[in-house]
């Protein structure tokens, strides 16, 4: 009878601590506002270092001690998570569009949520660039490169990635945009660089470690600042950035999430947190993580690291992302032709 | 390796002896040396060598980085959701899995077949789709979204989510061990306690639970091993909160992400030993269980 006495008590004490984890777990929370932002892959690094400085500002002009939390996941899958009840008090997602879908599914922001901020509330901005091996043994330089045969190209999918979709459509207004270019041209354009892509991952940083951790392709398409970030990490003698001669302007946006701050009550805190964004102290550290800043006096600190490059505007060529993703990417879209063609 | 043979020499020893020692079945030692060198290589190429590079990588950058990345709050805070979970989930399996076993092996009942196969369900459901059963049901958009949300109860992209979900992967475990063995045993001894006076929480306890214990915590640890390792169904309703609602498994899969290697199968090298200990807890149980078939039951 020993047997089942003392797995008793050793059930016993297993139940106390877990009372005891869950207790030490309940009281770490403590009594200060807590704010979630969700987020999308590349700009872990980036919030990590901006809510420590938020939060030392707040904490000198109002004395409230802020705790920010931070997920990270492909765009389109972020905003999903926040239509299902995930709570977040700030969205800082890769695109518009996936925003808007916070309008559409739960009318949790406003239809004009973008008017709120400044400058469509994209307070940094990004573009998309090559990250190649280095010594650039494919010779790319432009997109015509990641069109020939033998080139092995890594993106992400633009069905869930935000990146994967600002990726794609550079290369169909690059092709658009050339002498003599239709939209048949560029389709067959598109067509011909997805059929040299080998991996198509979920999200941004999928496809970075696919193509710096498991050495697969010869180009990656990728975000500025995510290719600058993984020359950071993994070493700047390992790659190199090939900036294409015309490539778009991506304005990753941000907005406070209505339903869920009146909830909670942490509007003001919310708001403040992404004014704060365009103050100089925001702008100078988001050019420091690799994103293109707003204002003049922190672009002209950082003039050295970003190439300037020609870019053109997803308002210009392809009418906003509303009319860009129901022709691009819903069902049946161009990218779903091409997809299935191959 | 030493383990390994020594349950297998606990278990069939005499099979596999009288198998040699039979001319009529004895093996060309030629064969018998090739399928022992086929087994030990895809042991050593798909166990021990992504197990000791796991260790490898983990300590590759040193000792104190491998201490900080398990002490940095995000990863404590893995760590604590980890052993939460299984402390909630694996008592809640525990008790259905008695109450399963119990039912199917001790009762008649139309349906018995259905329901045993209802108990192997989350084995054939791809984890993710479990996941997202979930989200479909307690989501914002779901069946019982509204209601909560006045409410004000949080179960998807909190602690009560990534329970369900665990208990959900986890539920076939104890019930599976259990129900074999007492087919086996039959209903007998729970008969003639019954016919001697006991009553049914005494029956319970005297006789069938001490016939099962070996059993039951072996179904206990797997369903534990499970518990504190699945990514794919905990990912779809853990909303990746970091410090709140990420386990170790997604915790592993953030650090990769973040370029920091070296924190990443540090804190894997904790779900691993975390592992081998569950595994030595098991062949300890397998000792017992084949030393209780032989010398009968001295606890």
């Amino acid at each position: 009878m020993s047997g089942p006495a003392a797995r008793r008590g050793a059930r016993t004490s297993f139940w106390s601590l877990a009372v005891a984890l869950g207790i030490t777990f309940g009281s770490s929370a403590g009594h200060t506002q807590t704010l979630l932002n969700v987020s999308y892959d590349p700009t872990r690094e980036f919030y990590q270092e901006y809510n420590a400085a938020f939060i030392k500002h707040w904490k000198e002009k109002t004395g409230e001690t802020l705790t920010f939390r931070q997920s990270h996941g492909g765009s389109s899958k972020q905003a999903r998570s926040v239509i299902d009840g995930l709570e977040a008090d700030v969205v800082t997602l890769a695109l518009a569009y996936d925003i808007d879908a916070l309008h559409e599914n739960g009318k949790l922001i406003p239809a004009d949520w973008q008017k709120r901020l400044p400058h469509n509330s994209s307070p940094y901005t990004s573009t998309i660039v090559f990250l190649v091996r280095k010594g650039n043994p494919k010779g790319i330089k432009d997109w015509p490169d990641l069109a020939r045969p033998g080139v092995e190209v890594i993106t992400p999918n633009p069905k869930t990635s935000g990146g994967a979709r600002w990726n794609y459509l550079a290369a169909w207004g690059y092709a658009l945009k050339q002498p003599g270019g239709t939209e048949d041209k560029a389709r067959e354009f598109v067509k011909a660089i997805y059929q040299n892509v080998k991996v198509l991952d979920s999200g941004a940083r999928g496809s970075t470690t696919t193509f710096t951790e498991r050495g697969i392709g010869d180009v990656l398409i990728s975000w500025e600042n995510e290719a600058f970030l993984a020359l950071k990490e993994l070493g700047p003698e390992k790659y190199e950035i090939v900036v294409p001669s015309l490539t778009i302007l991506a304005e990753p946006p941000v907005t406070v999430v209505d339903k869920v701050v009146d909830k909670r009550g942490t509007r003001k805190q919310a708001e403040a947190y992404l004014e704060y964004l365009y103050s100089e102290e925001g702008q100078v550290l988001a050019g420091k993580h690799f994103y293109r800043p707003r204002s003049a006096k922190a672009a002209a600190k950082y003039a050295d690291v970003f190439v300037k490059a020609n870019l053109f505007t997803i308002d210009d060529v392809f009418g906003g992302w509303q009319k860009a993703q129901k022709t691009h990417f819903s069902d049946g879209g161009t990218f779903d032709q091409i997809h299935a063609k191959r | 390796m030493a383990g390994a043979s020594g349950t297998l020499d606990l278990r069939g020893r005499s099979a596999s002896a009288r198998f040699e020692e039979n001319p009529a079945t004895r093996d060309n030692p030629w064969a018998r040396r090739i399928i022992l060198a086929t087994s030990l290589a895809f042991f050593a190429l798909f166990l021990v060598m992504p197990l000791a590079a796991v260790f490898v990588e983990a300590l590759r950058r040193g000792l104190s980085v491998y201490v900080a990345a398990l002490t940095e709050p995000d990863a404590l805070s893995a760590i604590k959701l980890t052993l939460i979970v299984a402390a909630v989930s694996v008592p809640m399996n525990l008790v259905f899995g008695i109450a399963a076993a119990w039912a199917i092996t001790k009762f008649d009942f139309k349906g018995k077949q259905f329901l045993i196969t209802l108990i192997d369900l989350p084995f054939s459901v791809s984890p993710v789709i479990a996941g997202l059963v979930f989200v479909l049901v307690f989501g914002a958009q779901g069946w019982f979204g509204p209601w909560l949300r006045e409410n004000d109860i949080k179960v998807i992209f909190a602690v009560p989510g990534i329970v369900l979900a665990t208990v959900f992967v986890t539920f076939p475990f104890v019930a599976r061990e259990l129900i074999p063995l007492m087919q086996a045993q039959g209903t007998e001894e729970e008969e003639a306690a019954l016919t001697l006076g006991a009553t049914g929480w005494q029956m319970f306890r005297r006789v069938t639970l001490p016939n099962i214990k070996w059993a039951l915590l072996y179904g206990v640890i797997l369903c534990n091993a499970r518990a504190m390792g699945e990514f794919g169904a905990v990912s779809v309703v853990s909303g990746h909160i970091r410090g709140l609602t990420n386990t170790m498994p997604l915790h592993v899969e953030i650090l990769y992400n973040e370029y920091q290697f070296a924190a990443a199968f540090a804190v894997a090298s904790l779900l691993a030993l975390l592992a081998l200990l569950t595994l030595a807890l098991k062949s300890y149980i397998e000792w017992r269980t084949a030393q209780q078939g032989t010398v009968g039951d001295t606890p």
